[in-house]
């Protein structure tokens, strides 16, 4: 390969291939069938849950939020119907998100991008979008022509492209606007929004919103699920061969003919494929690939080329699901002449539902056993101890004293031990000399300083035990915990 | 450089001519939005040279035309934060120091500011946490020079310890043996008559009496009789467990041959009253608060 090399070759994009590459627009066709109503009713399901919920009531009573899901930020607290949680128990979240994620898993292991084609928010918003722009301009075909004639802006183009991005818009500001419904009461916000009284937070939030809606269901689309999500490259990790994929079935779609050439073959009796070529898979994709090629990374499998190929076998008389959830296994097998078996149970799915189901009940567990009254202890590390001049010994505690009911407190706090020890809590009043009581009330905390006292002559050791008893003089409930108490 | 790029009969797409071990690399292109997307942060960073403060100087750095400087920034929320502290630290002014104790909410702002105040300025001698250290009284403790109620913990921070402010508390500890007013023999009798009076060991043939007169003679007129103190000069109460220098003889010995006289500063001028009172406020929380 002595070829001599002149310097445009080097410079030039052919040298390596192109650097980057312009957004192939997709215009994915309208559909009908199964897998099409399955996400009309998903997307009418996850919408209206996202929309509406804010505006559900729950009665909690007298001072407290009555919506029922709400993320109180100034207060700190997470409203979800009859739960109601604290900064401290973050782990239910923790919990969630493990429960969330091995859904993923076991959704990927049985039917494959489930989330991806169906539930996921890009997903909908994006089929939101272009059911939208299929309004206002078209269908696929007079899409690409309107688009290729693009120079020819006349009135009614023109009115037709500020309709459709008016409607993204509006579409865009009440994803935003339902968002922040869930930070602050909703009916009131509502209000303040419409009467320009909100906080400018709320207005930012929205705007925010708006933004990225707009941009990622109206401009992005199939590029996020392409280039920005972790996901598609996760899932490849995940799955496995009895996996279902949306999968095009080459046993029987190979070899592609025409409608006419296979049916003169088919009377030779000669092996045809089903796959007439017809392109309505492609088209309707609306990640504009071609579904023939096999798994790919760009597949959200959302089932709409399943929809369309079923509607051509069905016109061409030939048998449905020529694209379906299957696998390579089956493919094999029917290849060989066996029947396909699904295999939903399996190691792993057991596996990713005991985990869910462990996950979940224990939550559901420690949610049911949820105390409403709670105490922590800190020692004081600086002095751990103090000697006081009869020569008794004393230690400090900080203590914070936590009221999760809807009413106020009177708690006293008793401290166990080996050895003999009084309390004393900084500024609260003694209502005996030795047991000091305190007001905790409702849903709050309160910190004290705690001070516990071993008389001189019991020598206590280094180091001994202490236990705290938190008891609520009226309802009787007691929160306990244990820390240690130490000689100088 | 030669051209190795061709097209991969597999993918039907154009590889980028690496080759390693036989593997060859398909050209995937980055899509034309990341892009510009990446020049658009580049532009952002120029934009940002020319806005803020960015580039050194030899003695100083660019201003940047929004003239903003982080030093401002932190002056502008530390104001804001005094501004919102205002009204509370106001009603801590107001409070009277046993009302602060009774109002959780005052007591909670007292300590919290004690606190950090205490952190910044008494904990050199004092330590972090108040427990003291030799010559530097344990705060935790229930053993006070000059008292330890919530009125005399604040007079004595207002005005210090011989601190030579016109209201300091005075009184001090005499050199007995320095200015020749002990001998020797009588330091060590009296020191071994003050280590009984709360039941320490004494020297075996030490005489108690005489101790007891010596003491009576030189030493009641502050530390009263029997040896309670008297928290009006200072003066120690040697009765109980607790020694600021220490409790053994050679100590002892020390303290009555050279005296002492440890200073406490005044901090009326340095620090404004609220912060004063809420210091009092901390020092009387911490436990040993009469």
């Amino acid at each position: 390969m002595n070829k001599t090399v002149n310097t445009n070759e080097l410079t030039s994009d052919d040298d390596n291939g192109p650097l980057y590459v312009a957004q192939k627009k997709v215009y994915p066709q309208s559909i009908s069938g199964t897998f099409r109503r399955i996400k009309w009713g998903l997307m009418a399901f996850c919408l209206g849950v996202y929309y509406f919920l804010p505006f559900v009531r729950w009665n909690r009573g007298l001072g407290a939020p009555s919506q029922a899901v709400l993320i109180d930020l100034p207060n700190s607290r997470f409203y979800f119907f009859f739960i109601e949680l604290w900064p401290q128990e973050i782990y239910y979240f923790t919990g969630l998100l493990i429960v969330a994620a091995v859904a993923l898993f076991l959704m990927n292991s049985v039917g494959g991008r489930i989330w991806c084609g169906y539930l996921c928010p890009q997903t909908v918003w994006t089929d939101l979008f272009y059911a939208v722009e299929r309004f206002v301009e078209g269908d696929r075909r007079e899409r690409m022509r309107k688009d290729k004639s693009g120079g020819a802006l006349t009135l009614k183009r023109v009115s037709e492209i500020a309709l459709k991005h008016s409607i993204w818009l509006m579409i865009a500001w009440w994803t935003g606007g339902a968002w922040v419904l869930y930070f602050n009461d909703a009916p009131t916000l509502v209000k303040e929004l419409l009467t320009f009284q909100a906080p400018m937070i709320a207005y930012i939030w929205i705007g925010i919103l708006t933004a990225t809606t707009y941009v990622l269901a109206g401009f992005m689309r199939e590029q996020v699920c392409t280039y920005m999500c972790p996901w598609p490259r996760i899932q490849a990790a995940l799955t496995d061969e009895w996996a279902l994929n949306v999968t095009y079935r080459y046993d029987r779609g190979e070899k592609r003919t025409s409608v006419k050439k296979a049916a003169e073959l088919r009377a030779l009796g000669e092996h045809v494929g089903d796959c007439v070529d017809c392109y309505q898979c492609v088209a309707v994709c609306p990640t504009g690939i071609d579904i023939r090629n096999g798994s790919q990374l760009e597949c959200i499998q959302c089932g709409l080329c399943i929809d369309a190929c079923d509607n051509v076998m069905t016109k061409i008389g030939r048998p449905k699901r020529l694209i379906g959830y299957d696998n390579d296994i089956n493919i094999q097998r029917r290849q060989e002449g066996k029947a396909p078996i699904y295999r939903i149970v399996r190691a792993r799915t057991v596996a990713y539902s005991a985990i869910i189901a462990a996950v979940g009940g224990i939550m559901l567990y420690t949610l049911a056993t949820r105390s409403l009254l709670d105490v922590n202890v800190l020692h004081d590390r600086n002095p751990v101890a103090v000697k006081l001049s009869d020569g008794s010994i004393r230690n400090a505690y900080t203590v914070r004293l936590l009221n999760k009911s809807g009413y106020d407190r009177v708690v006293a706090i008793d401290a166990d031990g080996p050895v003999n020890l009084t309390t004393h809590v900084v500024g609260a009043d003694s209502v005996t000399p030795d047991r000091p009581m305190i007001v905790i009330p409702r849903d709050s905390t309160s910190e004290l300083r705690l001070l516990v006292t071993a008389p001189a002559d019991s020598n206590p050791e280094k180091s001994i035990p202490v236990r705290f008893h938190v008891t609520d003089i009226g309802l009787g409930e007691v929160a306990t915990t244990t820390d240690n108490f130490v000689a100088p | 450089m030669t051209d190795h790029s061709e097209i991969d009969s597999v993918t039907g797409r154009a590889t980028t001519g690496h080759e390693w071990d036989g593997i060859k690399e398909l050209n995937t292109p980055l899509p034309r939005w990341w892009v510009i997307c990446f020049y658009l942060t580049i532009v952002w960073a120029i934009g940002y040279w020319i806005v803020y403060p960015a580039w050194p100087l030899i003695s100083s750095n660019t201003t940047g035309l929004f003239g903003y400087s982080s030093r401002a920034d932190v002056a502008l929320e530390l104001a804001n934060l005094d501004k919102i502290r205002g009204d509370k630290m106001a009603a801590l002014g107001a409070a009277s120091l046993a009302d602060i104790e009774k109002d959780p909410a005052l007591l909670a702002l007292a300590r919290a500011k004690g606190k950090t105040v205490f952190g910044d300025n008494c904990a050199p001698c004092h330590g972090s946490g108040a427990a003291g250290a030799k010559g530097f009284p344990n705060l935790n403790d229930d053993d006070w020079l000059w008292g330890g109620t919530l009125d005399q913990i604040l007079q004595t921070i207002q005005f210090g310890a011989r601190s030579g402010h016109a209201k300091t508390h005075e009184g001090q500890m005499l050199a007995f043996g320095k200015d020749g007013v002990l001998k020797g023999d009588e330091i060590v009798t009296v020191a071994n008559y003050v280590r009984s009076l709360s039941g320490l060991s004494t020297r075996k043939g030490y005489d108690a009496a005489k101790g007891e007169k010596i003491f009576a003679d030189n030493c009641a007129a502050c530390h009263a009789d029997g040896g309670k103190g008297n928290q009006e000069l200072g003066a120690a109460n040697l009765t109980d467990k607790i020694w600021l220098y220490g409790s053994d003889e050679a100590t002892l010995i020390e303290t009555i041959s050279q005296g002492r006289a440890g200073v406490m500063p005044a901090w009326e001028g340095r620090l404004d009253p609220s912060t004063i009172k809420a210091m009092a406020v901390y020092v009387h929380s911490l436990g040993g608060g009469k």
